[in-house]
């Protein structure tokens, strides 16, 4: 299966080899588990295993909440109340798992921005990329329509507001939205569905997460450095990784105990930090809330979705181009998943031949400014649509969109990268000195 | 490490700011003590079932608690009441039941009426649906300390009224220092000496206030100590083993990694 050489799980026992014969399982874990790895991974390759672990919660918490739930707009705020006070450790469960959302989605970006910096995305793993990102589109899908279930007021308008996006969309945007919501507006129908759905989306994110898996070990991981581990031979293989068990399983899952500690405290002594108050109020059709605000994980996007108002001359001039088709509503959704594609883009929009950030000098502060813009827009989208906020958010949105589409393929032909080191050892070496017994050996002890 | 600490305090941040600037124009929320603030907080059963009375007495006659089963009254950690008590309790409402399509006194496996009024609100999550604070900075990590100040909003409300009135569309508002705007629907429920408390405590307007903010939090999250002491157990916990895997890691790499050479 993977690409860097080294030695494949072989049956002993009788039993061993009947099965590998019939069904060579045994084999794929054992494959999986003793993956040559980079040995110079730094802490911010913890992200995939803590990723796994909030989907595996977000799964078994979910499971069991459904098991109490009941999608129905007259049932629904007070089946969650059931959960909250009679179901035996009811409120734990529901805490956990809405609390998992928010680790899931810093999680996530941790894991994006980390393949943004070290070049993870450039080839030979664009395709690891793009499941990637299919992952995260259908973590915000789920994310989202989770957060209609409880039937509280922000659930409500939320998802009105969101859904209402289709309808933006010319000619067919309007037939879209009832078909999406199962009708005129925001009701029963909608609520089935959105639970049918928050249901079965996070089993095609497993399924998506095993593909994600597949190409990277196919690939190999990237590493800080973005130099590739050698292939030339099985010995010269050995000097660059360390097998992924025991070495990473024990140092991600230390990695995963530091934060559960965090998020435990979180959950049990601010739970509803995370959470709008307004969710604790039971939706109402008739009483629009104040303010209609995403949840944390959308407001980088909400943002760039509003910043782009008619009186912004790029909308003006989209709307005179398309004769009237693309209005600003419109403009704003198109540029709100465009923001995302962006994103998806990267391995063809970053022209350098240097993968890792840590050997290019320019790159470096163009990134450090892509990360301080994404919080930006996240402060910006919590902000009320009215000046300075409108004039900042389209300024970050600009900026979101030049870094990849003006600032990456521009890089790649101005900037002149540092040397890299010449193999994954020798990176090693520098940080921790020679001295340590390669890596084919057994562990201490 | 660090960066990833401060990824996490960064992200921590940019979140929370939202949730508080989002709720601009608020009035002001004065900082009571209550005693079940802070992690190793708990609710304070004899003000529990001072602010059932207050609640009883006052509140119930426009206000509605349908979500909180009568039954909890007797839970621990909550009012605490003896079962007898919370039989007697429950009598006194009066619950349409399905079954014989009739009117039956009620039973502590009913739950507390609606609202009586059809435009006051339920109270039930009263305490979650109002936050009063969102520092420091807007980032609410104050939180930790200080619960989200829902009881803070209810108390500060009750206590906030000025006295002034308007009428504007053939309705009467009420000056409230708390209430956002300024202006409020619901008159003065509360001036002080309303209600007699069995244990003889103060019935001055505050701590009416306090009772019933404190009776309302309960009600809105009852499962709030158990919660705190799954939350304590489970950082020990995970300290603990994050330290055991600390040690087991740099153990395990000690072979990887050779001795440092600065």
């Amino acid at each position: 299966m993977s690409g860097i050489p080294h030695d494949h799980y072989e049956p002993k026992t009788g039993a061993e080899k009947w099965l590998h014969k019939r069904l060579p399982v045994v084999g794929l874990l054992y494959d999986t588990l003793m993956i040559p790895t980079p040995k110079n991974l730094n802490w911010m390759w913890i992200w995939g295993i803590i990723l796994t672990f909030c989907l595996a919660l977000q799964i078994v918490t979910g499971i069991i909440l459904a098991m109490h739930y009941t999608p129905h707009v007259d049932l629904a705020f007070a089946s969650v109340e059931h959960i909250m006070r009679d179901v035996n450790g009811g409120h734990m469960i529901r805490y956990f798992h809405a609390n998992g959302a928010s680790l899931f989605f810093i999680a996530v970006y941790a894991h994006i921005f980390r393949g943004l910096y070290y070049g993870s995305y450039k080839a030979p793993r664009e395709v690891t990329w793009i499941i990637g990102m299919l992952i995260y589109l259908c973590m915000m899908g789920t994310a989202f329509m989770g957060y209609v279930l409880p039937w509280g007021q922000m659930s409500f308008w939320g998802a009105t507001v969101i859904t209402g996006l289709f309808g933006a969309i010319p000619f067919i945007g309007e037939s879209l939205q009832t078909w999406l919501l199962g009708g005129p507006a925001v009701d029963n129908a909608t609520l089935n569905r959105f639970f049918s759905l928050h249901y079965l989306l996070p089993f095609v994110i497993a399924g998506l997460v095993a593909v994600h898996i597949w190409a990277f070990h196919t690939t190999g991981n990237n590493n800080p450095t973005g130099v590739e581990v050698r292939r030339t031979s099985k010995a010269d293989a050995a000097k660059d990784t360390v097998p992924f068990w025991p070495y990473y399983v024990i140092k991600d899952v230390f990695a995963l105990a530091v934060i559960l500690a965090v998020f435990m405290a979180i959950v049990g002594f601010m739970p509803n930090y995370l959470g709008h108050p307004d969710n604790y109020i039971e939706a109402n059709p008739l009483a629009t809330p104040a303010h209609i605000v995403p949840e944390w994980y959308f407001l980088p996007f909400y943002a760039i979705l509003r910043a782009f108002t008619a009186d912004v001359w790029v909308v003006q001039f989209a709307s005179w181009i398309t004769g009237g088709i693309i209005d600003a509503k419109f403009f704003g959704v198109l540029a709100m998943f465009g923001a995302i594609i962006a994103m998806a883009l990267a391995p063809w929009l970053d022209t350098s031949s240097v993968r890792s950030g840590r050997y290019r000098p320019m790159f470096k502060w163009w990134f450090v400014l892509l990360v301080i813009d994404f919080f930006a827009l996240m402060w910006l989208g919590a902000m009320p649509a009215e000046e300075p906020f409108a004039s900042f958010s389209l300024i970050a949105s600009a900026y979101w969109f030049g870094y990849f589409f003006v600032i990456l393929p521009l890089l790649g032909v101005i900037e002149k990268p540092l040397a890299t080191p010449a193999t994954i050892e020798d990176d090693f070496n520098a940080h921790y000195g020679k001295g340590g017994t390669d890596a084919s050996s057994t562990p201490a002890e | 490490m660090i960066k990833k600490l401060t990824f996490s305090a960064l992200s921590a941040l940019a979140i929370s700011a939202s949730g508080a600037l989002a709720a601009g124009g608020e009035g002001h929320i004065e900082d009571f003590d209550f005693s079940f603030e802070g992690p190793f907080g708990t609710y304070d059963q004899n003000q529990l079932q001072r602010g059932l009375k207050v609640y009883t007495e006052v509140c119930s006659a426009c206000h509605g608690l349908k979500f909180v089963p009568l039954r909890t009254l007797a839970d621990e950690g909550g009012p605490h009441l003896p079962e007898d008590q919370v039989r007697a309790y429950a009598e006194q409402f009066d619950v349409y039941d399905p079954e014989i399509d009739d009117f039956r006194s009620g039973t502590p496996t009913d739950f507390f009426p609606s609202s009586a009024l059809e435009n006051a609100p339920d109270l039930s999550l009263m305490a979650k649906a109002r936050a009063g604070f969102h520092g420091p900075m807007g980032t609410g990590i104050n939180q930790l300390v200080k619960g989200i100040g829902g009881a803070e909003y209810i108390a500060s409300l009750l206590t906030g009224y000025t006295g002034e009135e308007k009428e504007e569309y053939g309705s009467i508002f009420y000056e409230n220092t708390a209430f956002p705007g300024g202006w409020i629907a619901m008159s003065q429920p509360l001036y002080g000496e309303d209600v007699e408390f069995d244990d003889g405590h103060d019935n001055s307007l505050r701590h009416e206030a306090e009772d019933v903010a404190a009776f309302l939090m309960w009600a809105a999250e009852p499962k709030m100590m158990a919660r705190q002491r799954a939350g304590f157990v489970g950082v020990t916990f995970l300290i603990v083993l994050s330290v055991l895997l600390y040690l087991t890691n740099k153990r395990l790499w000690a072979g990887v990694k050779g001795k440092k050479n600065d």
